[in-house]
């Protein structure tokens, strides 16, 4: 249930949302959280749901003392209107047994809200790639079939994405090894809901693209900023300077993400 | 995981679970119907004594000014040594759920006898606007949202205010500085955007966040607009101890009014809360 900060709901009609799969390394909740932090978006609201564990804490993209004070909680809403850009940034893991219905409040709350497409990032097990991934860049996307076919230009949002060089999640057999079954499945092992979400929105009808980065656990930071960067390729968020990489802006919290100071005595 | 020494840690892993949904989609109905049943097994349910739920049914929701949640040994400690002893508090309800690690839903219908874990509501014959919560039970990841709803659901929001008192341990504060014993224990607050009292203490520094309970009954105060606030307890000592509890004193300073504190802890109380501290059998006792 989506709970507007404000009196007035916002609207977010023609809106693109951007929103992270909780998946291997937490990429695409660490690439959420660059986007909202250097684009300085305001949050609109909580995603209000029983599907996620509980957490909160103070402001995570505050740059003083001034701004810290706010609560902030396992689900959240971020909008910058005149991009007309939303994020759902998702803070905790989904409940084990709640992932049927945590789908099903997001995909009905993209319904009502009328965005105009959706794009998942998520991430997926490095060590499962076969010999040909291995090889290729790490980078892969999703379409359903309703935004395969919309009008992007001319040439429509798989024709961008293919000018760009991007290439599409590959189809493994079902059963290895075996001739003469030919079935071909999705597999996105370690990606959390992506697959079962990315099937919600092909049968909807719905315009999704999924955005995935292979990776392995440990520090995720330079792969959030690989899937940003590879985002912004597509969506222009941020203006790329002539020379050198996009100035994202890590948020405030991302300090100390491996524990505390050390006792000074030990030197 | 192993480590080189031998130890044998447990590692949470920030990895999902394989590409193992697939199985999920095709459940028949027999496991549906088990599904309902654990489902219907682990619903939280508030239990209200004969004189409160009359008063809750005839206007539906319970007339309260203050609400206080006591979560952890060293808060639920402090609520029993320095407030429950004085004079006129009784048991009103309690909070009947069941998971692996609380099974008194076996007695749904009783409350749990003192010393035993589980959460219970406390009213003060003098003042029943304020009513204390103390919980020393586990409560499941996926029954907190249900717990939080379900009791700021039963009471009337109007001219609410929730204050948690919640205890953890030091080294799950993340600061640039190097903490030394000195200065704990110490309290940090979390408050909702409708708080806006003075605080006796910081405000929670980010990257610090809360998990549990607390977290759980803040999210729902944020998304009602009920003012709440939150004092986390940090402390250096594993087990409920007497200098952890003093802490929260300052923390029920603007319920002066309502709630009376006990100036020093009842004793009695205290040793019993603190036995777990001693060293049970060595070879000098």
């Amino acid at each position: 249930m989506f709970v507007s900060a404000e009196a007035r709901a916002p609207c977010f009609k023609g809106f693109t949302l951007i929103t992270p799969a909780v998946s291997v390394g937490n990429v695409g909740q660490l690439a959420a959280d660059l986007i909202i932090s250097t684009l300085d978006m305001v949050r609109a609201g909580h995603f209000h749901t029983d599907c996620l564990i509980p957490m909160a804490g103070n402001n995570p993209y505050s740059s003083g003392e001034e701004d810290a004070a706010l609560l902030s909680t396992n689900a959240e809403v971020y909008c910058r209107s005149d991009l007309q850009l939303a994020v759902l940034q998702i803070r905790t893991p989904i409940l084990p047994t709640k992932m049927k219905s945590f789908r099903k409040t997001l995909v009905s709350w993209i319904k009502t809200s009328g965005f105009s497409r959706t794009v998942l990032l998520s991430s997926c097990h490095a060590h499962h790639r076969d010999d040909q991934q291995l090889l290729s860049s790490p980078l892969r996307y999703l379409l359903t079939p309703a935004l395969r076919g919309d009008a992007e230009g001319t040439e429509g949002t798989e024709g961008t994405l293919q000018s760009l060089g991007w290439r599409e999640m590959e189809r493994v057999s079902a059963f290895p090894g075996v001739t003469d079954s030919d079935r071909q499945r999705l597999y996105i092992p370690g990606g959390g809901i992506t697959k079962a979400l990315y099937n919600d929105c092909c049968s909807e009808n719905m315009s999704m693209a999924v955005l995935l980065l292979f990776c392995s656990e440990g520090d995720n930071v330079p792969d959030a900023f690989t899937l940003v960067n590879h985002l912004n390729d597509w969506l222009h968020l941020l203006d790329k300077p002539v020379q050198g990489s996009v100035p994202w802006r890590s948020p405030s919290s991302w300090r100390l993400l491996f524990g505390s100071g050390v006792p000074p005595m030990i030197f | 995981m192993a480590t080189f020494f031998g130890e044998v840690l447990s590692v949470y892993s920030r990895a999902v679970e394989e590409d193992d949904y697939d199985d999920v989609e095709e459940e028949n109905e027999e496991d549906l119907q088990i599904r309902r049943e654990i489902e219907e097994k682990r619903e939280v349910h508030i239990r209200w004594c004969p004189e409160v739920s009359k008063a809750v049914e005839s206007s539906e929701k319970l007339q309260c000014s203050d609400l206080i949640i006591a979560v952890g040994p060293n808060a639920a400690g402090f609520v029993s040594a320095y407030i429950l002893k004085s004079e006129g508090w009784t048991q009103v309800g309690w909070v009947s759920l069941w998971n692996e690690r609380s099974r008194g839903s076996t007695r749904p219908d009783t409350a749990p006898l003192p010393g035993e874990p589980g959460c219970v509501f406390y009213q003060q014959k003098s003042c029943p606007s304020v009513l204390i919560c103390q919980c020393t039970c586990y409560i499941a990841e996926d029954q907190l949202f249900q717990w939080a709803e379900k009791v700021l659901g039963s009471m009337q929001s109007r001219g609410l205010t929730v204050t948690v008192l919640s205890d953890s341990p030091l080294a799950e504060y993340k600061t640039p500085h190097y903490m030394n014993g000195n200065a704990t224990p110490f309290l940090r607050a979390l408050k909702t955007s409708t708080f806006t009292e003075n605080l006796p203490c910081p405000l929670l520094e980010q990257p610090n966040i809360i998990t549990g309970l607390p977290a759980a009954v803040l999210n729902q105060c944020q998304v009602q607009q009920l003012p709440a606030v939150l004092f986390q307890c940090f402390s250096d000592v594993i087990h409920p101890d007497s200098v952890t509890m003093e802490t929260y004193k300052p923390a029920l300073s603007s319920l002066r009014k309502q709630v009376k504190l006990e100036t020093s802890p009842n004793m009695e109380i205290l040793q019993k809360l603190t036995r777990v501290n001693d060293a049970h059998s060595n070879l000098y006792t």
